[in-house]
């Protein structure tokens, strides 16, 4: 963990993981018994599911939820679907949960090498939503109301420490980001295509053929609404999102993603992600979507104790999990592994009005006043007046705070409080 | 999913600096050991006992308060004993007991818990406990009165009250580094000043204060003093004089900085600390009081809460 320094005159410097030539090829990890894949929406009994209990899948296939419903996934497996179940995840989110036992013999599905000739918006749209580093939703505006997206940002950084897959993309992967680069334009007609990458990863981010722009390799540089500002020179205004702006934003993974998904007539099923061990050392893996996080710590010898604690993501922005069953998904970047005795403790104290959390902050929050609204529930106030909905969710605030308040989580409560109330408000207009 | 070990489940970040406000407390008090140790050289036993009967009050009236509102017992973060630490440093050796724990009464139950406690309080506690005593019992806090037992081998006259009553000729005696090295009469932990920056170098290189503050409040002192230097100087001290006497640099570093009662941005942090500054040597030479470092202070207190409106734009703030 990265402590106060001795002189606490400054900012503490959170330097991005920088990957370099040397490192080793990712280790690759199988599924051992089974796989979940979560199916991004929400289970209902009533549902007609396209899919059962006992059915058959193929590696590649394609799981449609219903007739009615766009939502898919792709089975990474070859294998017996075991069990369809709801999951609920952090603020609210709900997925139906699909578990394949994997059976010996692997089987290719045949679907995708058939549409692999022609690329267009539609195979992207229909096959692709589920490969490693996650096609994001908003490269895809839904015809109405939102506005067409004229800038497609691939981001070749990280979004958290100890993170390097995105970087291990521009370093290995060049050639299927730049068909990747080649089908995005084909695909969507638009021109404008910027990789933004750390300096060191320059020359190799060129290889994609996309215009190459540099990223401060200090935290949080690497979130959309810092690049945006610092690179694009586009401020997005608080509240709104990259989208409505018009610039959408992908990992570098993915965009090789869909590289090689064309090149090679297969759907990808293998993510890259770091395994951040007790220790804080952080090691590339490579595995299918779904295989459980127990596979890889078995793999890797980690041993999980009670009261430790298991965090998807990084070290700022992850989010824990309560089993070892979760397992990989499309956008799971990290897995980080704590020890009981390195969790920070979180305080009930109030804020001493220190300052430290506005000294940080990149979004210029007066987080010492917006707090106190926060922790007395006064969401409307804290919107209207102190700018909640400028944070860009980096987590600083709870990393510096004195009083080791839990700064951060109450920010994003009040957001999806104050989202609830709207769709509430929305559905009973 | 079946797996039964229990793992903790909360929300990032999962690291935080280490940092505590029992750190700031307790290397707070560090800062101020060289200017306490040298007071308590200084004026022997009495003012030993001084200092602990005010922290040790400081500390009681802290459990009190918590037992009585059934909150946590929050004794262990060091505020209270550091808010008696400081409401010591600025008594006179010779205070009685009862002034001692009257003070820290005042200081932490109505400078601090009615306000809801830490964080809570628009005035430095530690000020309050002062202002209201020295209102109230206006002679024990005569330093030219109540030290006028002691023979330190200095001028046993505080030098702000020679400054004000005698003018510039009265002042002759004090030189820089008497100064400095607390030659001169007054608070237990008030007249080494030397101790007190050497003090506030290092809470501010840690982190602990911010150096704005600080360095505008020590500026205001400075330039409002030479200004009136300037324009009368058989009447008014340097500022030098000024800065190295009273309050000054004990305000500067631990008084000033308090954290709820200060500001946070840049612009308000240099208005507060400049502007308690000028009013110091505002009451010093046109006030009735001799030294007003304590109620500058607590004037600027007031008006933290409008001045730290001046902040940045928020990230895409739409006006
Ligand atoms: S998470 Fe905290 S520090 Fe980061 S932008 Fe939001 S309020 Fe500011
Ligand atoms: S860091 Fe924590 S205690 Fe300090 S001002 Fe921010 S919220 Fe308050």
């Amino acid at each position: 963990m990265i402590k106060r320094s001795f002189i606490g005159l400054t900012k503490p410097l959170l330097k991005y993981e920088a990957l370099d030539v040397s490192t080793p090829e990712p280790s690759v990890i199988q599924p051992s018994k089974k796989v979940t894949l979560f199916l991004d929406k929400v289970f209902d009994f009533k549902d007609k599911i396209l899919f059962n209990i006992g059915d058959k899948v193929k590696t590649g296939q394609k799981l449609s939820y219903s007739e009615n419903s766009d939502a898919y996934v792709i089975s990474t497996v070859t294998g017996t679907i075991s069990s369809i179940a709801p999951f609920n995840a952090d603020y609210g989110k709900t997925y139906t949960a699909i578990t394949i036992d994997v059976s010996e013999n692997e089987e290719i599905d045949e679907q995708f090498s058939t549409l692999v000739k022609e690329p267009d918006i539609d195979t992207v749209k229909d096959s692709l939503a589920f490969i490693p580093g996650n096609l994001p939703a908003g490269l895809f505006p839904s015809t109405d109301a939102s506005p067409p997206i004229e800038t497609i940002v691939i981001s070749g950084v990280d979004c958290d420490l100890f993170i390097t897959t995105n970087q291990n993309t521009v370093l290995v992967d060049g050639q299927a980001v730049k068909h990747g680069v080649k089908i995005l334009k084909q695909i969507t007609g638009i021109d404008n295509i910027i990789i933004v990458s750390s300096d060191h990863l320059m020359q190799d981010a060129g290889i994609s053929g996309a215009e190459v722009r540099v990223v401060d390799p200090e935290y949080p540089a690497s979130l959309p609404h810092l690049i945006m500002r610092d690179v694009l020179g586009q401020v997005v205004p608080a509240g709104k999102n990259c989208e409505d702006m018009g610039v959408s934003f992908i990992s570098a993974e993915a965009v090789a993603s869909i590289g090689k998904a064309f090149t090679e007539g297969q759907i990808p099923l293998y993510k890259h992600f770091n395994l951040i061990k007790k220790d804080g050392s952080s090691t590339l893996i490579s595995a299918r979507i779904g295989t459980p996080i127990s596979d890889i710590l078995n793999a890797f010898d980690v041993t999980l104790n009670e009261k430790d604690r298991l965090i998807i993501g990084g070290p700022m922005t992850g989010s824990t999990v309560y089993s070892e069953d979760f397992p990989i998904q499309p956008d799971t970047d990290a897995i980080m592994v704590q020890d009981r005795g390195n969790i920070p403790f979180v305080s009930d104290y109030p804020c001493i009005n220190c300052g430290e959390c506005v000294r940080i902050c990149p979004a210029s929050i007066p987080i010492n006043v917006l707090v106190r609204f926060l922790e007395a529930g006064q969401y409307e106030e804290a919107a209207d007046q102190y700018d909640l909905y400028s944070c860009i969710e980096c987590g600083l605030c709870s990393f510096v705070c004195v009083s080791k308040m839990p700064v951060f989580h109450y920010i994003k409560l009040a957001k999806y409080e104050l989202g609830r109330i709207t769709t509430a408000e929305a559905t009973n207009a | 999913m079946l797996n039964h070990k229990k793992l903790i489940v909360s929300h990032a970040p999962f690291w935080h600096d280490g940092s505590s406000i029992t750190d700031r407390s307790y290397h707070t008090m560090l800062a101020a050991m060289p200017a306490v140790l040298f007071g308590i050289f200084t004026y022997g036993m009495p003012a030993l006992g001084v200092v602990s009967l005010s922290i040790s009050f400081a500390i009681i009236w802290e459990f009190l308060i918590n037992k009585i509102t059934k909150r946590t017992i929050s004794i262990g973060d060091g505020n209270a004993a550091l808010i008696g630490l400081l409401f010591g440093m600025l008594l006179p050796a010779t205070s009685p007991w009862w002034l001692v724990i009257t003070g820290t009464f005042v200081a932490v139950v109505i400078g601090k818990h009615i306000y809801g406690g830490i964080g809570g309080n628009p005035f430095n506690p530690v000020l309050i406990g002062f202002a209201i005593l020295m209102v109230a019992w206006k002679d024990y806090f005569d330093f030219n009165e109540v030290l006028v037992n002691y023979d330190l081998g200095f001028a046993m006259v505080y030098p702000l009250a020679a400054v004000k009553h005698l003018g510039t000729s009265g002042i002759e005696a004090f030189s820089t580094t008497d100064l400095l090295l607390g030659q001169q009469s007054g608070g237990i932990g008030s007249t080494f000043g030397l101790g007190l920056i050497i003090g506030g170098i290092y809470l501010i290189l840690r982190g602990f204060i911010r150096w704005e503050i600080s360095v505008s409040f020590l500026a205001g002192i400075g330039l409002t003093a030479l200004m009136f230097n300037m324009s009368d100087p058989s009447h008014y001290a340097s500022p030098v004089f000024h800065l190295l006497t009273g309050y000054t640099l004990i305000g500067a570093f631990f008084l000033a900085a308090e954290d709820s009662s200060s500001p946070v941005n840049f612009i308000p942090m240099l208005i507060y600390g400049a502007g308690a500054g000028v009013m110091t040597v505002l009451i010093r030479n046109l006030g009735s009081y001799v030294d007003g470092v304590v109620f500058a202070i607590l004037l600027m207190n007031l008006i933290n809460p409008i001045c730290d409106k001046i902040r940045p734009k928020a990230l895409g703030k739409v006006v």
